[in-house]
């Protein structure tokens, strides 16, 4: 039954993406068909993902289609039913999200067929990607969706930027999937078969084993986003159209991390502890960097996809005290490690889709994706805020919201390092802790920015002033997102409990204490070592507001607030460019962590000819410039130098011909 | 039920005796410094006279700029609920550790920093920064020392962690000394107290927390600075009742709970006693070498969790 619902959705998805082809020359009507079929195949996709997470059962299908000797393997588990679930609520809110989203583009130069065409068949890929349960239809579902996505964010080809944005991502996707490929290769080898249930019995030498989970996390991280992986992602989000950046960045990063559990869980099995150390510290160099690249910038959706690289980094560190747990036999805590990055996938795909959503109507809105030109949008638009405040609270990991419960799990996780018998790794596990926590603090001054430049304060441009609220259905979209936030931030307990199915895919005893306490509590080890009753913080929060405001009530009555102006040290008038900018924000930050990226800086003191003055600064990235920079050179240099052999002349190449005869005949005689 | 109406009676008497506290220590400051002084009590006063004037409020402040005093005092109120001061097994003890508790700190602070931010002048966005940028260095350094306390007494949990150490015998482990030196220099910072900010400047080159609140008056500004109070009376409790936690109370006896009162009312004034000391010597850091101050918190509180894994772990 859950595995119709889910094939249902694919079924809706691929008509969603290929019935409006009939009806090519009607924007309306390719509206009307494809963006309510999307929200079937959402909500299919929560019903079905959702049914085999909450029952915890698995359901098998195979499909007399594909390869002469390999059948379709369907495959709907909790584990990816789970992800099933994201899928499919992003993809709902973008149905509802998409009509009123789209209708800027029906003017532009593009007709709109493609968006809903690849939109519909980037789902598909990701659906199939989850259900695949042999690496044949996994890898037709990943080049499925990694090539619409590429041909979604290259949509606005008439931008020299996003075409090279789109070429960087199609590239380095490429050289992912190939890494997959070798993985799987490695895994095929030893199980004799592509089929995903004889990979996870075949029993790998560690040597081997190590290999296929590098190249796994090569390749997976690839598309996840990790550091230095991660340059794609900066470029490629803010090229995207925003609710395709929402399905990127909310849920085709979790595909990614699905696949790396999926690959490293289930299929290698028995994980070495070394191995989680290295993704340990991949996730804290992500977590980290990723946030402090993200303080740094000024296009609001290239700032939110470098915090998708800080999130991802945090997913992984909880991947990475799993794996460590589960390396030196502690079962339970590794269940605690996956359900905490499970979690985190969970709330990430909520609220940075719900991030994205609020930045799409910020710019279609305002036409400014320049933080610095933004300013006082709260009072123009109060709904958008309003979910965008909830998406900044949780992304900060702020109780009582959804981002602080999985990264409190993670520090639980991390905190029981002391149960390792390895004292190097209980010194090292407290310090990613730390990395953790400087990330989290961090991720809060840049949305404190975020929020304070863009909503708060004084209008700084033109456009800006002019904003007004967007229409209903973004609205609703929005709405609804932040409310899942609060939820999943208000009832922990009963997420973990579903959550557990999973872990018990892989760690037999789950983690019983966690919710042997009823709703209210939340205690992942046990009650005497941590506790967390989410629903009474937010009923305290409420009731402390409540008295505080009974108890001044009869004050308010008497003194009623007086409207006046913003004190201006009795200099005149305040305007905007008073204000204190993005840029002067974080500069205490840029000051303390300067060696951290490559900054040009340049001012010109006002004089008599530029009254104004000018500043000019520039955040670019080390990874590009020493990684793939010099990378790039080198394979054009050589490429160069080989080029020599290519002089034109006929002689030369018979020459070619003959000498390569002669070894082929030298190479066979031997 | 006894627990849960002596919890509620705990959180009350932390809210009503904290500007007794700031007062003492501004008090113990004036003295030290050959002045007069206001008495111990004139922060009820003030407070008194805050609540009892008109509230002015920008015109372009939006609802965030009056939604948020109310509630940074709810989630410090809050906080103090969850603060062992007198008895310990208190089932609001339960409701957060310690974990939370720095979560907490952190929610109220990003409203206040919003709130900065809210009506558009200078003021407000530097204090937001500052306080910003300050928090982010320090929060990492406080975690840390919870981190090593954790380790040690298996639990994040503020009640299992004093009970924890109320029951083995004593034992100076060397890594609560670094947690302990690390955090006391986290909570200067994020008191807001000199070298860190002073609470008694309005100098637009040094203010941090004072900047931010610069818009707000009457009702608003009462229940603002209230609230700083909190924060200075909850890190103080904590930091003597999980270092220094003899003479709290396990059993809800009448006498024991007055013993209990007496006690904590002598550290903590001991505690204030010796930060105006410390005020008084010390004069107010620049900005920039805030982030020294902190990273020599960090890396006290790191010495802690090594010195841990390799002395006190078996």
């Amino acid at each position: 039954m859950p595995l119709n619902f889910a094939l249902l959705a694919v079924l809706a998805a691929i008509a969603s993406g290929l019935l409006p082809l009939a009806c090519a020359k009607s924007n309306r009507a390719i509206k009307l068909l494809a963006f309510p079929l999307l929200g079937l195949a959402g909500l299919c996709g929560i019903i079905g993902g959702g049914l085999a997470l909450l029952s915890g059962t698995s359901h098998r299908l195979i499909l007399p289609v594909g390869l002469p000797w390999l059948h379709t393997h369907l495959l709907l588990d909790p584990l990816s039913g789970f992800f099933m679930v994201l899928v499919g609520l992003v993809t709902l809110v973008t149905a509802v999200y998409g009509p009123a989203y789209v209708r800027e583009y029906e003017r532009g130069p593009q007709p709109l067929l493609p968006l809903t065409v690849f939109t519909g068949l980037f789902i598909v890929g990701m659906d199939l990607v989850l259900l695949a349960a042999d690496a044949f239809t996994f890898m037709i579902g990943w080049e499925l969706m990694s090539v619409s996505a590429y041909l979604l964010v290259t949509y606005q080809h008439q931008h020299e930027r996003n075409r090279s944005a789109a070429f960087i991502y199609l590239l380095m996707s490429h050289i992912g999937a190939l890494l997959i490929l070798l993985g799987y290769g490695v895994l095929a080898g030893f199980a004799d078969s592509f089929d995903f249930a004889r990979m996870a019995a075949a029993q790998l030498p560690l040597g081997w084993g190590s290999a296929a989970f590098l190249l796994a996390l090569v390749g997976f991280g690839l598309k996840a986003g990790l550091v230095p992986l991660h340059v794609w992602l900066p470029e490629a989000h803010p090229a995207a159209p925003s609710h395709v950046s929402a399905l990127m960045s909310g849920v085709m990063l979790k595909v990614a991390v699905y696949g790396f559990i999926r690959f490293t869980f289930d299929l290698l099995g028995n994980p070495h502890w070394s191995w989680g150390l290295i993704v340990l510290f991949i996730g804290s160099i992500s977590a980290i960097l990723g946030v402090l690249y993200a303080l740094m910038q000024h296009d609001l959706k290239r700032l939110l996809a470098y915090h998708s690289v800080e999130n991802i980094g945090i997913i992984y560190i909880g991947l990475g005290l799993s794996l460590i747990f589960a390396g030196t036999g502690h079962p339970a805590l590794a269940a605690l490690g996956l359900i905490a990055a499970l979690y985190h996938c969970l709330n990430h795909a909520l609220f940075k889709s719900l991030l994205f959503f609020g930045a799409g109507v910020i710019l279609q809105q305002s036409r400014e994706h320049d933080l610095e030109k933004m300013g006082g949008l709260i009072r123009r638009m109060p709904v958008t805020a309003g979910c965008f405040l909830v998406g900044c609270i949780s992304i900060s990991a702020l109780p009582p919201f959804n981002g602080f419960v999985s990264e409190w799990l993670t520090f639980q996780a991390a905190l029981q390092s002391s149960v390792l018998s390895n004292n190097i790794l209980g010194a090292l596990i407290p310090v990613a802790a730390a990395v953790l926590a400087l990330t989290g603090a961090l991720a809060a001054a840049c949305f404190v920015k975020v929020f304070g430049v863009c909503f708060l304060g004084l209008p700084r441009s033109e456009r800006a002033a002019a904003a007004c609220e967007t229409t209903l259905g973004p609205r609703l979209g929005q709405i609804f997102l932040a409310l899942l936030c609060l939820l999943f931030g208000v009832l922990p307990t009963w997420t973990v409990a579903q959550l557990e199915n999973i872990a018990r895919l892989f760690f037999s005893s789950g983690m019983p204490e966690a919710t042997a306490h009823g709703w209210l509590w939340l205690t992942p080890v046990s009650s005497e070592v941590a506790s967390y009753g989410a629903p009474l913080v937010l009923l305290g929060i409420a009731l402390a507001w409540l008295l505080t405001w009974l108890w001044l009530h009869p004050r308010r009555r008497r003194f009623p607030v007086r409207i006046g102006p913003a004190w201006d040290c009795g200099f005149g008038p305040l305007n905007a460019r008073m204000q204190y900018t993005a840029t002067a924000f974080t500069m205490p930050i840029r000051r303390i962590f300067r060696p951290v990226w490559p900054i040009t800086e340049e001012h010109q003191a006002p004089s008599a000819e530029n009254p104004g003055g000018r500043y000019r600064l520039r955040v670019g990235d080390w990874a590009w410039l020493k990684i793939y920079q010099p990378i790039g050179r080198l394979l054009l240099g050589s490429a160069r130098r080989l080029a020599m052999i290519q002089g034109g002349n006929i002689r030369a190449y018979l020459a070619y011909s003959f000498f390569t005869l002669l070894f082929l005949l030298l190479v066979v005689s031997l | 039920m006894n627990g849960w109406l002596l919890a509620i009676v705990q959180t009350g008497l932390l809210i009503a005796a904290a500007p007794f506290l700031a007062g003492w220590v501004k008090w113990v400051k004036c003295r030290l410094q050959s002045r007069q002084g206001p008495p111990p009590w004139q922060p009820y006063r003030d407070l008194h006279r805050l609540f009892g004037k008109e509230v002015v409020v920008a015109a372009v402040a939006s609802p965030i700029f009056r939604s948020a005093p109310y509630l940074i005092f709810s989630v410090t109120a809050l906080a103090c609920s969850v603060v062992p001061l007198v008895a310990i097994g208190l089932p609001t003890t339960a409701i957060a550790d310690v974990i939370v508790l720095v979560g907490f700190f952190a929610l109220g602070r990003f409203f206040l920093a919003l709130a900065g931010m809210d009506i558009g002048t200078s003021f407000g966005g530097m204090g937001a920064s500052r306080e910003m940028t300050i928090a982010s260095l320090a929060e990492p350094a406080m975690l840390l020392g919870v981190f090593t306390l954790a380790m040690t007494v298996h639990s994040t949990n503020l009640a299992s962690m004093i009970s924890y150490l109320l029951e083995n015998p004593f034992q100076l482990y060397p890594s609560f000394v670094f947690a302990a030196m690390g955090m006391v220099l986290v909570a200067v910072a994020e008191t807001g107290r000199i070298p860190i900010d002073n609470p008694a400047t309005h100098l637009e080159l040094t203010m941090v927390h004072e900047a931010m609140i610069l818009e707000y008056s009457g009702r608003h500004l009462a229940l603002m600075e209230w609230a700083a109070m909190l924060k200075l009376m909850i890190y103080s409790v904590l930091l003597v009742n999980l270092f220094c936690p003899w003479g709290l109370v396990v059993d809800y006896t009448p006498p024991a709970l007055l013993q209990g009162l007496l006690v904590v009312t002598v550290k903590v004034l001991l505690l204030g006693t010796i930060l105006a000391f410390a005020e008084t010597a010390l004069a107010k850091m620049r900005l920039f070498r805030v982030p020294q101050y902190l990273a020599l918190a960090f890396i006290l509180c790191l010495l802690g969790i090594l010195s841990h894994v390799i002395l006190e772990v078996n």
